[in-house]
């Protein structure tokens, strides 16, 4: 028997040994991967931290840690969450992956420039590191004058690292333009790209747009603080408003930045598990442009009682009202879609189903921020704690989720335990809601962010979400052990284990360091499911019909 | 006006509290409509067209020009609906009525006081007369603050260049939280002082009143009062616990190392300079964060705190 066996063809993962062909791959592959464990990593101490948060606000007053620790608590978190995390999560290990593979090509445009971007990535995580070290830092993620210029923490350092940071996400995003536009397999037209490429595309745009601006302004805030000259900080003739002005012109963009990748992941986790042609699609592909651009000017609404003009709040209120309206309308694409499809309630639909309930709340409760009246009630409360919440974690995050799990057979070639993969994503929907459903009412009833001890009328509240932070926390230590389980003793997966119709299931799983032995045939759209029967061709190299993936 | 509180709001106290609770709940319910239909529509089709034991090519139709207009139509409809509402009660917060009386709000690291027309002055207790409209003029003396107080609805920014201003008219008497909401350390979330809404003849009486030792009150008494009325009780603990600044429990008379080296015997004068230069001898093992209380705190308050602190070492 041993004698028939062919041994597999090399794939990207065993090509070749050792751990420098690690760190000096050119791969766009390998690349992903490398972001993939440091973004974990990052992931798992921020989420660590959140706990620890929650912990504290069980009861008011002291639980665990004092004010100036809680301070920083909540400070990295904030910063770590967004900077290492889920800006660079779903673009940097995601796009990485998946971009040159949906286009055709070998590899990105510039796959040294990718390779120098994980290292600047990681040279910002070390800032970040030095300075959580050196006393850290207790200025919120948003790093508001004067208190940054300051308060006696490691304020520098850690913008540095913001800094840094900012330059990984530009080259990142200039090499997905380059390669969109330039590394498209000859026949795949701009309306042939699945909607992730579109989405990918939109984000770049808005990495290389604003994340300079973010860039100025850590600077100076660096310059105020060691040179001490004024542009923040009144007591040196400054002015702290302009700050925040600055500050959101790129902080806002970012949003998107967040939230775009993950709406092009729904888009592919809906068609493929639903088995259904895309409805709209370019209403789809045309609003994640729609929301790049007018995300540019919106960033006053985080404003809205900082003392800026009545003018200025009225232009923002009613711009801020029209980067709602693409969200909306992808929503109500993506339900369509489903309608007469062919769909499986597997565990990366779960997550985009998770997505559409969660989202949708979060989009929702923009649209109260977005009044004006009512947004100055709810300003700087639990309500938009909850609401970034809803829309970053219930969002993005979930997209994310569903993303590794839809695309994990793909990357690694090997199948987890769907049962518990279900049972995970079941208690961090459940934790979710708990935690962050009840700060909607905390913060309408007044309770204010960024509080270390509180009045008593609101601990039940707090103490409810607490609450919901544990199954959270359990859902995420679930999918930890099953994840890394599949890794040593998964099932093999075939080529294309959710009969889905875009190209990397074309590949093998893993695909090979090329990406494809054979060119794709591009005999039908990505999501031409009205045309075409996908196959999935199994470990043993025999193609399975459709019937047989349903249990 | 409700008193009691809903499930969403404290009960409202200000004449523009009913109208942003009437557009929250506009929106509250215009959002809850559609997202059941969108949720609806889910739930329905995944039960509907569920995956069964075989399937083949499903239905390719990608658009529906009626469909796509409506759901883009409606939903513009009814955001420039909660524009102009909003935008409209915005203009109601932020247009201060001609008659209002003013009140000069202060904040700093990690009280709020206040200074009224008349001379009177209060720490962490806003007191104004129910009915009639007051204006804030608010400014900070170190970082940003915001000023919040949920029964009324309203919150602005206090800023260290320059002057804000929002009004409110407390529509019933009683007492409300003020919180600060923007982020300012470690005493953040303990710059919580209350507002004090008080019929038009105790209003009057308490101005007149001011500050001050009541009738037969002792200095020692009057000291404690002003312990928490002039928020030291937020940094310094009388029980020995350590807190953002030194305990007064035992601090006349004690001993106290200094961050610049050397040692100080805290009595009358030390601690009289460090509350109107706080800066000036700071205890080892303390941060440099006590503000200035020139100006907010009289002589005879200063006499009264001494004695209130001696009380704490005779124990």
């Amino acid at each position: 028997m041993a004698a028939t066996i062919t041994a597999p063809a090399p794939n990207y993962l065993n090509a070749t040994k050792g751990w420098k062909s690690w760190l000096l791959t050119l791969d766009h592959k390998r690349i992903a991967i490398l972001y993939m464990v440091a973004i974990a990593v990052f992931f798992l101490v921020g989420g660590v931290m959140a706990m620890l948060i929650r912990l504290e606000l069980l009861n008011p007053g002291r639980d665990l840690v004092g004010a100036n620790t809680y301070n920083k608590l909540f400070t990295l978190h904030g910063a770590i969450m967004i900077f290492l995390f889920i800006i660079p999560g779903i673009p940097a290990i995601l796009g990485n992956f998946l971009l040159p593979i949906l286009l055709g090509a070998r590899d990105v445009a510039f796959p040294r420039l990718n390779l120098a971007s994980w290292y600047i990535f990681m040279l910002g995580g070390l800032f970040a590191l030095y300075s959580i070290i050196t006393g850290s830092i207790d200025t919120g993620w948003t790093f508001y004058t004067p208190y940054s210029t300051q308060t006696d923490t490691s304020v520098v350092s850690m913008t540095l690292g913001a800094f840094i940071l900012g330059f990984s996400s530009i080259l990142t995003g200039l090499n997905f333009i380059v390669t969109i536009h330039k590394l498209r397999l000859p026949g795949i037209t701009w309306y042939r790209l699945p909607l992730f490429v579109w989405s990918i595309y939109a984000t770049a745009i808005i990495q290389v747009l604003a994340t300079p601006v973010l860039g100025i302004t850590l600077l100076l805030l660096v310059v105020e603080r060691l040179a001490g000259i004024g542009i923040f900080d009144p007591a040196m003739g400054g002015d702290p408003v302009l700050y925040q002005h600055f500050f959101w012109f790129y902080s806002h963009p970012a949003v998107y930045i967040m939230i775009l990748p993950g709406m092009g992941i729904i888009s592919e986790l809906i068609t493929t598990h639903s088995h259904k042609k895309i409805f709209g699609y370019k209403a789809v592909a045309y609003s994640s442009l729609g929301i790049a651009l007018v995300s540019f000017l919106v960033w006053g609404h985080h404003m809205f009682v900082s003392g800026q003009s009545e003018l200025a709040a009225m232009l923002f209120s009613f711009l801020t009202f029209f980067v709602g309206i693409p969200s909306g309308i992808k929503v109500f694409n993506w339900v369509t879609t489903m309608y007469r499809g062919s769909i499986v309630l597997n565990t990366p639909m779960l997550y985009a189903l998770s997505f559409l309930f969660l989202f949708s709340i979060g989009g929702f409760t923009g649209i109260f921020l977005g009044a004006l009246a009512v947004d100055v009630h709810l300003h700087d409360t639990y309500f938009i704690v909850a609401h970034f919440h809803y829309v970053m974690m219930g969002g993005t995050v979930m997209a994310f989720l569903g993303g590794i799990h839809h695309w994990w057979p793909k990357m690694f070639g090997k199948l987890y335990n769907e049962f518990w993969a279900k049972i995970a994503c079941g208690l961090i929907f459940v934790g979710f809601n708990v935690t962050f459903g009840s700060q909607f009412i905390l913060g309408s009833q007044g309770m204010p962010r960024r509080y270390y001890t509180y009045v008593d009328q609101y601990q039940p509240l707090h103490a409810f979400s607490t609450f919901g932070s544990w199954i959270l926390g359990a859902g995420f230590l679930i999918m930890a052990v099953y994840l890394i389980h599949s890794l040593v003793k998964g099932k093999r997966a075939g080529s294309n284990p959710w009969y889905s119709l875009t190209m990397e299931w074309e590949t093998s799983s893993p695909p090979p360091t090329e990406n494809f032995i054979e060119l794709p045939s591009l005999t039908h759209g990505p999501y031409d499911y009205d045309k075409v029967l996908p196959i999935n061709v199994e470990p043993d190299g025999k193609p399975a019909k459709l019937k047989e993936a349903v249990s | 006006m409700d008193t009691t509180g809903t499930l969403f709001f404290p009960p409202g106290g200000s004449t523009y509290a009913g109208d942003v609770d009437s557009l929250f709940y506009f929106i509250y319910y215009a959002s809850a409509i559609m997202f059941a239909l969108v949720i609806g529509a889910t739930i329905f089709f995944i039960i509907r067209y569920r995956r069964r034991q075989q399937t083949g090519k499903t239905y390719g139709k990608d658009h529906n020009f009626a469909l796509e207009v409506t759901w883009t139509v409606i939903p513009t409809i009814l955001i420039l609906i909660v524009f102009v509402w909003g935008f409209r009660s915005y203009m109601r917060m932020n247009v201060v009525p001609r008659d209002a009386m003013e009140v000069k709000v202060t904040g700093q690291k990690w009280f709020w006081s206040f200074a009224y027309g008349s001379g009177a002055s209060s720490v962490n207790e806003l007191v104004v007369p129910v009915g009639q409209p007051v204006k804030l003029l608010m400014s900070s003396r170190d970082v940003i603050h915001s000023f919040f107080i949920p029964n009324f609805r309203m919150k602005m920014d206090v800023l260290p260049n320059r002057y804000t201003i929002t009004w409110f008219e407390a529509t019933r008497t009683g007492e409300f939280d003020l919180f600060c909401t923007e982020y300012c350390g470690q005493g953040h979330s303990e710059m919580i002082g209350r507002v004090k809404v008080l019929g038009e003849r105790e209003f009057s009486e308490w101005l007149d009143a001011g500050s001050g030792p009541g009738q037969g009150e002792s200095l020692v008494d009057y000291g404690r009062r002003l312990y928490t009325s002039r928020a030291c009780n937020t940094c310094h603990s009388i029980d020995g616990s350590a807190n953002v600044g030194p305990t007064f429990k035992g601090i006349f008379g004690r001993q106290e190392a200094m961050v610049a080296g050397g040692f100080i015997t805290v009595d009358e004068n030390y601690i009289r300079e460090s509350i109107l230069q706080p800066q000036a001898k700071v205890v080892a093992g303390y941060q440099p964060v006590m503000p200035t209380y020139q100006g907010i705190l009289k002589d005879r308050d200063i006499d009264a705190l001494i004695a209130f602190m001696k009380s704490l070492s005779n124990e």
